[in-house]
């Protein structure tokens, strides 16, 4: 992605709001490529797309009034990655979350464990999951986001982060211990 | 509980995310249904295999450099260094001056007016950047304790409390406000705390607790030792460590 940064509206914010952006928000640059690196699956396109939520929030710290910088951060991270997906590889974001899978018993600890012991494979299964899954996953065990965050982020109910996470483990499971499905043409 | 409310529950429960009546009521679930219990085991054993396998993607120092040379007026030496650092100390310099004058004026703002925090804090945020958090990475407090001896002339109390969800990391040494400290690294789920340790000639106090820029402080005086925790994670939390720590 080659997007020219200049003259874009970058000198919004005085010296102050400048350091109190340099002190709340970038701090979480780790956070904001983490999660773009599992959104796009990839080192590179993440590189450019926390680049570009970066100076992103830094044209809508304005609009930053105090609370959770990390949260407020990552939902933009969030939003630059659908829409660089939608543009970029739309036939990722159609899959539907189908609840088919609730119907299978959940496989047995020790099977889960001796999969879930293999970096790559977990890896790799983490990176089989939709987007949405993916998300909460990577927030919630990698980030340690709380419900409150997760919701924040994601920009669905609190009420319901709790059973999105447990759909979403519950494909992990089995995208561990199951062979992994096709991977369709667009993903390679 | 029905066991068809329990699988969504069962995660809100791994996650410490019920409240007190809820965890209480799938506790005592648990002890009637072995098909929860093997789902919670299941459940508990993915979560460590995902924290042992460290699939968390920190930003590369080419993305740091290139966010630093796209914002305007960036300091020449990028966020993460020291012009950002030295403004920050000099912000707190102030504040501990006025502090100080208010301390003695106003000895009310005492507790309020957290000025050991802000240090602490800005220590904080400093280990976080990359291969700053510890000088001895280790689990085994028996590593972590006699590594302090002989690089500073006090003995930090060291203790692992992986048993108690707060499993230590590892030690460094760091300075706050000029001093030199013992820093201890405990995980707390994803989040990392700091521990700042350093030896006093005051009396104990109980803690105190306080936030600013988004991160949590509990500090506290006992034995001759001051301690300064620091964390992203919860209030609660911090106050659970501080007890662990100082009992």
């Amino acid at each position: 992605m080659s997007v020219s940064y200049q003259g874009i509206g970058l000198d919004v914010l005085n010296p102050q709001e400048r350091e109190r952006f340099e002190l709340l928000v970038l701090p979480h640059l780790d956070a904001a490529f983490n999660l773009a690196r599992w959104l796009l699956r990839s080192q590179e396109d993440a590189e450019d797309v926390a680049q570009e939520a970066m100076l992103r929030a830094y044209r809508f710290f304005g609009g930053f009034h105090g609370g959770d910088a990390r949260a407020w951060l990552l939902q933009i991270v969030r939003n630059t990655s659908y829409t660089w997906l939608e543009k970029k590889r739309p036939l990722e974001l159609n899959t539907e979350f189908d609840e088919d899978l609730h119907l299978q018993p959940g496989p047995n600890p020790e099977s889960l464990a001796i999969a879930g012991d293999n970096r790559e494979r977990l890896k790799n299964a983490l990176e089989t999951l939709p987007p949405r899954f993916r998300e909460v996953l990577v927030l919630r065990e990698l980030e340690g986001c709380s419900y409150k965050e997760i919701a924040t982020i994601t920009s669905i109910p609190v009420g319901t982060v709790m059973s999105a996470l447990s759909r979403a483990r519950r494909r992990l499971q089995q995208a561990l211990t199951q062979p992994a499905p096709q991977e369709t043409a667009h993903e390679l | 509980m029905s066991c068809e409310q329990t699988p969504t529950v069962l995660h809100g429960y791994l996650d410490g995310e019920l409240d007190a009546t809820g965890a209480a009521e799938f506790e005592h679930h648990l002890e009637m249904c072995s098909e929860c219990l093997k789902a919670l085991e299941a459940q508990e054993s993915l979560r460590s295999s995902i924290q042992r396998a460290q699939l968390y993607e920190r930003a590369p120092v080419s993305l740091r450099r290139k966010v630093s040379a796209a914002l305007p007026a960036a300091r020449a030496t990028g966020f993460s260094l020291s012009g950002m650092w030295m403004r920050w100390l000099a912000a707190a310099a102030a504040i501990l001056l006025v502090a100080s004058v208010g301390w003695r004026v106003f000895p009310g703002l005492r507790g309020t007016d957290n000025f050991e925090a802000t240090a602490a804090i800005d220590a904080h945020l400093r280990s976080l950047q990359a291969g700053h958090l510890v000088d001895v990475a280790s689990t085994d407090q028996h590593t972590v304790k006699p590594w302090f001896d002989g690089r500073i002339d006090f003995a930090p109390p060291v203790h692992d409390f992986a048993e108690d969800g707060f499993p230590l990391q590892g030690g460094r040494l760091d300075v706050l406000r000029g001093r030199s400290v013992a820093a201890l690294v405990y995980g707390r789920r994803k989040h990392v705390v700091n521990v700042f340790v350093w030896p006093t000639a005051e009396r104990d106090h109980a803690a105190r607790s306080g936030s600013q820029l988004g991160y949590q402080w509990v500090e506290w005086r006992k034995g001759g030792m001051e301690f300064c925790a620091v964390s992203d994670t919860s209030a609660a939390d911090l106050e659970e460590l501080q007890r662990l720590i100082s009992p």
